[in-house]
């Protein structure tokens, strides 16, 4: 096995370890913090995909931006220090249904399906082409996604703030 | 050679994981995590056929428009999140059913 191929496995183990953390963990504070490291984790994979920009973005929205917003809310809402929480958590038996229910139908498609492999197209830097690919045939979406984004700027400040005293 | 499969099992195991979280907890920050692990998995999913069966670029600039949507989502949600627990003191949703009856 070559080091890139063990180097792979652990990355994705600490991934999926995280991720489960992020799950089954009942304090928030340490779901937040483990989720830090799923985001990485899946920059790293990305690099072995050959989407070098996509880590990148990974990075810089994830971790710097949406993580941070999350623990903003965290801290904003929760007292940590409040460890006598009744019941954290919904029924059992519902969501063991649906995990084991996904589970068994990803598990089908993932492993009856004849996937057409081709050979490994190596590592290449692919900013250039996204850029060009944004502005010629995804242009439309690109001018609807700036858009959303600012809907979703002026909805949110307008939803957050400091009601008025009258 | 790493397969193609190895990246879905990973996606796969991701994705459960985020639909246990949403399904299980009543914490509402947490539910907006296990939504993140959700559609960072479909990412690692669009990235990985792009690489393997497409042999394109389309699944990298669609996984780029989820990575703008889920900013657009989580500042959206965590403002709701905070204005809900200004009101009720709580981010139990299970108890946030003001629009039930």
């Amino acid at each position: 096995m070559e080091a890139t191929e063990i180097l792979f496995l652990i990355i994705a183990a600490i991934t999926v370890i995280s991720a489960a953390i992020v799950a089954f963990s009942n304090k928030i504070i340490y779901a937040a913090f483990s989720l830090l490291l799923t985001l990485f984790g899946f920059a790293a994979l990305y690099v072995y995909l050959s989407a070098d920009f996509i880590a990148v973005s990974q990075v810089m929205i994830y971790v710097g931006g949406i993580l941070i917003l999350i623990l903003f809310g965290v801290l904003m809402t929760q007292r940590i220090y409040d460890v006598s929480v009744k019941s954290e958590r919904n029924p059992v038996l519902p969501t063991l249904l649906t995990a084991i229910g996904s589970a068994v139908v990803l598990g089908l498609i993932i492993f009856k399906t004849p996937w057409r492999q081709v050979a490994d197209s190596g590592y290449a830097p692919i900013t250039e082409r996204i850029g060009q690919a944004i502005m010629g045939d995804f242009l439309l979406p690109f001018e609807i996604a700036s858009i959303l984004l600012l809907a979703a700027l002026i909805g949110s400040v307008f939803i957050a703030r400091a009601e008025e005293k009258k | 050679m790493i397969s193609l499969q190895t990246y879905l099992i990973i996606s796969a195991l991701v994705f459960i994981f985020g639909l246990i979280a949403v399904v299980n907890k009543k914490n509402a920050v947490g539910i907006l995590m296990g939504v993140e692990l959700i559609l960072n998995s479909v990412n690692l999913n669009f990235i990985a056929f792009a690489k393997y069966v497409d042999l394109s670029i389309k699944g990298q600039i669609i996984a780029i428009f989820v990575i703008i949507l889920a900013a657009a989502e989580a500042a959206v949600a965590l403002a709701i999140v905070l204005n809900i627990y200004r009101y009720r003191s709580t981010i139990d949703v299970t108890t946030v059913d003001l629009m039930k009856n």
